[in-house]
């Protein structure tokens, strides 16, 4: 299916260079200052998360809950009407990505991120009385594969290996004698192999001399199912995972 | 002039003076042109894209295979049947590249794992944009007449939607886009025909108006009619923003055209037991899992109850307590189609209830409103405006016919091509814009659109959008074997007293029988084989929660005995697996021996106490059913078919089939089937 072209244009150079700088102009667009109308009226000496930090939401979506920093003073009170501006990798967008904090000296910004699955370092930023104040938020963007593992996980894992528990939803963590570890327990998961984790997977807690209170699921999940599970695990990790190198053959 | 035509004679004399200088300067001139088409060629912007990416891999670890796969020159993925004739791959180098999974500079980045291979699908069909453009102004951001620039990465789950129309597991948003397509209703309005000439069918019940004065007051209807969100947070009925005297009309024409239905006016026989109980109310309306389906705003602003049926904040503003208590009687005379059980309340307990339910209102709601008897000229013009509004689409109402084809089709809204949108001043000029400005404000599109406005979250917009973008003119246009088709609901009725019973129980409400039904409650459709007799029957005069850590939600019906009997045999008879082997693994035959291997087999082999309540006392699992009195429950042969596989029994059950062998399933059965009562680990031989 695939066939190549070489040279085979005729002419109209002059309307592929206009293009080209068109392309060039609209690539160099940058927004205009979205805080130009924002009056800072205080200053605070310190940021910090109140919520929406380390979401897990999908590529190019909107997190399901904002993300809301507070500006504090040097005694810890809130400070209203302090400018907190949100900055963030390629393709995250914030609305708004300036603003004052309210009366109770919080800022809230809707946090879309970008379309590349991962972890997604997010600051914000306050001017503060002497030098500017910045905090890192981490949210992560799940993608097709990660997503199909998350919704998984939820079905089949997370009854068991996440402690968090709701009406809805009973947690069978503290029943379990051996406890299972959280999927974002990178400490433990980020030192075993893929090749490890599919095989706790497909035959259980005891192909790794593991407890058995971990069923097999090789009859029950699909190749491709394993692998978006352990690609969400990857992705959720905490502290992030980092995957080996290739090994290239010397020439 | 003269010195302009000296120095042009002498350019001249230069260049073509003498023969063999006229030949040297046509060969130069011959040269310059020849050399244009590979200029060209060298300063187009995917050649630029290319060097780009040479010298990307050029440092990497495989630069020599990465080489090797590279191709220089323009790459073109045609195909015939799809439409795509996609030469993004020109510049996207990398897709296919593993090992540039750490590349986060466009456009060299690896695709994401997806199940489709970008050579079978090409890119265009998920993503949009010019597939056939070689510069990225063109295949991004082309906005001419008949072309579309790319679309935004959270719609992608529409190119999914072209070709699956049936509900794929990936796809949690296009999948709620159409459920809401369904549930709000749109389809009673907007035609939406599938590629395969199936229509879009909502699920949503909009109720019949053609007794709508029995069941309230047309002050009631006044206020729903101007904000249906004040009565109800969470109702689907959108808001027309009718001014005072239009909504009077409406409620006039409303009341006046409708009929009186035998039984709703009638006086209440018993009087409420609240005087002497006042907790009764609250109790039986509990009992009764009407909160299964009826939500209630609590003290906090948080609706609690399911959506299946309509919010009950403040049905004391709404109902009156004679049409209550006729409905709570027997739904089904009011309303055949309800997916409300009949409950066999007794006159006692319906007052109760009609008591209870009269307290859930809201004194401010509605105070303000009286409106005067309404001439007939109102109740001609409310006739009028319930035409032009077309609420016949999806209310039935007296004297007014159902409109056809009352809005735009949408059957191929997904390719509607932008020179046909006029857009809002601002706004960006793409589909999926246009398509979320128009769900979010319709009447901003000018004064005459009749669309309502919808009451929406942000996530059910950007779904409704997703679900709308994937009706394009290419998934219409590829061949029928590429499609995936959507799965209706059969059209099952089970037969004779017991499909009568199972109809007035509203059991498909909740439960699954053979492909029809809800997903609240487990598929009955094998139900047959899987229990006993004496447990049926006792379940259904008194149900109880099976599993430790869910909400029990199936109510009490107060069946008859003979009722009770007849559904337990109908149940037991017709819904029986061709699969199970009742004689195959029969108890008779169990040893104390196998028994307690099958034991052995349950804590330590397969260590089924992670999940399971075997001895209420040590078991601690908490996720599948309490097996304490499951040989009481369940048929030996339904155990052992299940220990074998259970996805075949009940498909997506989150019980692993651990492939047991059939010594190890018979022992596992006999252990099970061992355990009849409460408490203990079962009977001590």
């Amino acid at each position: 299916m695939m066939r190549r072209f070489t040279g085979s244009m005729t002419f109209g150079t002059s309307a592929i260079l206009a293009l080209l700088s068109f392309a060039a102009f609209a690539g160099c667009k940058r927004p205009a200052p979205a805080n130009a109308a924002l009056k800072a009226t205080a200053q605070g000496t310190a940021l910090v998360e109140s919520s929406g930090g380390h979401q897990v939401g999908v590529t190019g979506t909107a997190l399901k809950d904002p993300l809301v920093v507070q500006v504090n003073d040097d005694h810890g009170t809130a400070v209203p009407g302090a400018l907190v501006e949100f900055q963030g990798s390629a393709g995250v967008s914030f609305d708004p990505a300036a603003v004052l904090t309210d009366a109770s000296g919080q800022a809230t910004t809707a946090v879309t991120l970008g379309a590349i699955a991962g972890r997604y370092e997010l600051n914000a930023v306050t001017p503060g009385k002497a030098a500017p104040v910045s905090l890192a938020i981490v949210e992560v963007a799940l993608g097709y594969q990660e997503r199909v593992g998350a919704i998984l996980a939820d079905k089949y894992c997370s009854r068991c290996h996440d402690s968090e528990s709701s009406p809805e939803r009973v947690s069978n963590y503290d029943n379990l004698e051996v406890k299972p570890h959280p999927f974002t327990d990178g400490s433990t998961l980020n030192k075993m192999s893929d090749a490890d984790l599919t095989s706790i997977i497909l035959h259980g807690g005891p192909a790794l001399n593991r407890s058995a209170l971990m069923p097999p699921y090789g009859n029950t999940l699909s190749a491709s199912d394993v692998k978006a599970l352990i690609a969400y695990t990857r992705t959720v990790s905490d502290p992030p995972y980092q995957p080996p190198g290739t090994v290239y053959e010397r020439k | 002039m003269h010195l302009l035509r000296k120095y042009l004679s002498s350019a001249w004399q230069a260049l073509f003076g003498d023969p063999v200088r006229a030949f040297g300067v046509v060969s130069l001139i011959l040269l310059l042109a020849l050399a244009i088409a590979p200029a060209k060629e060298h300063f187009s912007q995917w050649h630029s894209f290319q060097r780009k990416y040479l010298a990307l891999i050029h440092d990497r670890g495989d630069a020599i295979s990465l080489r090797r796969r590279f191709e220089p020159g323009i790459h073109q993925i045609w195909l015939p049947e799809l439409g795509v004739v996609d030469r993004c791959t020109t510049c996207h180098l990398g897709l296919k590249e593993a090992s540039l999974a750490d590349v986060n500079q466009q456009p060299f980045r690896k695709h994401p794992v997806v199940p489709h291979p970008v050579d079978g699908f090409g890119c265009v069909i998920c993503h949009g944009g010019q597939g056939q453009a070689t510069t990225v102004a063109e295949a991004h951001h082309s906005e001419r007449a008949g072309e579309e620039p790319i679309l935004p990465t959270r719609y992608i789950e529409s190119g999914c939607g072209q070709c699956h129309q049936n509900s794929l597991p990936g796809t949690p948003q296009l999948n709620l886009g159409r459920s809401v397509l369904a549930r709000y209703g749109c389809v009673h309005c907007h035609a939406i025909t599938r590629p395969d000439g199936s229509k879009v069918e909502a699920t949503d019940h909009p109720p019949s108006l053609a007794h709508i004065a029995d069941k309230s007051t047309r002050e009631w209807i006044f206020s729903w009619l101007k904000d249906p969100q004040a009565y109800a947070a969470s109702t689907t009925m959108p808001n027309y923003k009718l001014n005072d005297s239009d909504a009077n009309d409406i409620s006039a024409y409303l009341v006046s055209s409708s009929k009186p239905q035998a039984g709703d006016s009638a006086a209440p026989s018993a009087k409420p037991a609240a005087a002497a109980d006042p907790a009764a109310g609250p109790s039986l309306y509990g009992e009764s899992f009407c909160v299964s389906c009826h939500a209630v705003q609590n003290a906090a602003g948080n609706l609690v109850g399911g959506d299946l049926g309509p919010e009950l904040t403040r049905i004391g503003n709404k109902a009156n307590p004679q049409w209550l208590a006729a409905w709570l009687e027997n739904p089904r005379v009011y309303d055949a189609t309800t997916p409300m059980p009949r409950y066999r309340f007794t006159p006692q307990q319906i007052a109760t209830l009609v008591a209870f339910l009269q307290a859930k209102s809201d004194s401010d709601y509605g105070s303000g409103v009286h409106l005067d008897a309404a001439s007939p000229q109102q109740i001609t013009h409310g006739r009028k405006l319930i035409v032009e509004l077309g609420c016949a689409a999806c209310h039935e109402i007296n004297g007014v016919q159902k409109p056809e084809n009352f809005a735009p089709d949408l059957s191929t809204i997904g390719s509607k091509p932008l020179a046909q949108i006029v857009f809002l001043p601002g706004m960006e000029h793409s589909l999926s814009s246009y398509i979320v400005a128009k769900i979010r404000q319709p009447r901003a599109f000018g004064p005459s659109v009749k669309m309502p406005q919808f009451t929406l979250t942000a996530s059910q917009t950007d779904a409704l959008t997703t679900a709308l973008l994937a009706l394009t003119a290419r998934s219409r246009a590829i061949p029928d074997k590429l499609r995936v088709a959507a799965v209706p609901d059969s059209k099952y009725q089970p037969a004779g007293h017991a499909g009568k019973l199972i109809a007035e129980l509203a059991c498909f409400s909740c439960h699954r029988f053979n492909g029809r039904g809800g997903d609240m409650a487990p598929d009955l459709t094998w139900e047959g084989s899987s229990v006993q007799r004496q447990w049926l029957g006792d379940f259904l005069h008194n149900p109880n929660t099976l599993r430790p850590s869910l909400i029990r939600r199936m109510p009490r019906f107060n069946l008859s005995d003979s009722d009770n009997k007849e559904l337990t045999d109908y149940i037991l008879t017709v819904y029986q697996s061709p699969a199970i082997d009742v004689d195959l693994a029969s108890v008779a035959t169990n040893s104390p021996d196998v028994v307690e291997h099958g034991k052995q087999l349950f804590y330590s082999k397969y260590a089924c106490q992670s999940c399971h309540i075997v001895d209420t006392k040590a078991d601690k699992g908490y996720i599948g059913p309490t097996l304490t009195q499951v040989g009481s429950r369940l048929t030996p042969a339904w155990v052992y078919a299940w220990l074998k596989n259970p996805q075949a029994l009940r498909p997506g059950t989150a019980e692993p089939n651990q492939n047991l062998s059939d010594e190890d399933a018979r022992a596992l059965t006999a252990f099970l089937t061992s355990q009849k009562g409460p408490g203990g680990r079962g009977a001590k031989q």
